[in-house]
């Protein structure tokens, strides 16, 4: 007769701790959960931004009809237009991420089904938003 | 004894707060923005794409009211106080450190006096 205890011996089972910076790449987030890092994100992304890149353009577009030409002529240029729809994504992403986060702080669509459909649609109105813009920026439209 | 008693809901609780002001003034200033982002959206369709135009979505009176400044100042403190208490957030999340996490929230207070200072003297300039 084999011996019992040897039997009951449990493989090692996969152990969770706090996240590392190396398990990042391993953690696979459902819909909201993406959702949700992206909104931090986001917002550290505009936090960041929006002295260094936006309100320049912003105050020079403002200070006098040169001003406003000499943004417009910037603005023109390919890279200048990458960073400026990076921004507007960021926008756009933490605005509608956040008016559903909004709306479940008061309790409506708090149940996984729901929240991860919510999530879905979020994704698709600030990406076409974005697609929107870029096709703008692009002078598509 | 006494202190070994203090967890679950045993726990002395004392004091006032525990975020519940910073948690409303997060969504409360949300709504703000997003109210304002509604006003500029509208201004952005309504007006030509020019100087005057776009100057006059941040500069039009009412009477002798510059509504267009007041509303823009009021929306980037609401902007300031939310991203506070956001980046806040991120660094009590992330930086363990006490001493790190004080210095990087004292950093971000003055990243964002600084940025309302810096659009503040732009908008009332114009």
């Amino acid at each position: 007769m084999p011996d019992t205890a040897a039997q009951n011996v449990k493989p090692a089972r996969p152990e969770f701790r706090n996240i590392g910076l190396s398990d990042i790449s391993k953690y696979r987030l459902p819909l909201p959960g993406r959702l949700s890092i992206l909104h931090r994100i986001s917002g550290i992304l505009l936090f960041l931004c929006l002295p260094l890149v936006l309100l320049p353009l912003w105050g020079a577009s403002l200070s006098s009809p040169e001003g406003y030409a000499s943004v417009a002529k910037c603005v023109g240029y390919f890279p200048v237009k990458i960073v400026l729809l990076v921004l507007i994504w960021g926008f756009l992403h933490h605005f509608c991420a956040g008016i559903r986060f909004l709306i479940l702080d008061l309790h409506y669509g708090t149940d996984k089904a729901t929240a991860r459909k919510t999530a879905g649609v979020v994704f698709v109105v600030s990406l076409l938003l974005t697609l929107i813009f870029a096709l703008k920026l692009f002078g598509a439209l | 004894m006494a202190a070994s008693n203090n967890y679950g809901y045993k726990r002395l609780v004392v004091g006032a707060h525990y975020g519940t002001a910073d948690f409303i003034a997060q969504r409360a200033t949300a709504v703000i923005m997003a109210v304002y982002t509604v006003i500029l959206a509208i201004g952005l369709l309504v007006e030509p794409l020019t100087y005057e135009g776009w100057k006059s979505i941040f500069t039009f009176h009412v009477y002798t009211l510059p509504v267009g400044q007041l509303l823009a100042t009021l929306a980037f403190l609401s902007l300031a106080w939310h991203a506070w208490i956001g980046v806040r957030d991120v660094w009590m999340d992330y930086v363990k450190s006490v001493a790190l996490r004080l210095a990087l929230q004292v950093l971000t207070l003055l990243w964002l006096v600084g940025t309302f200072v810096y659009f503040a003297q732009y908008l009332w300039r114009i």
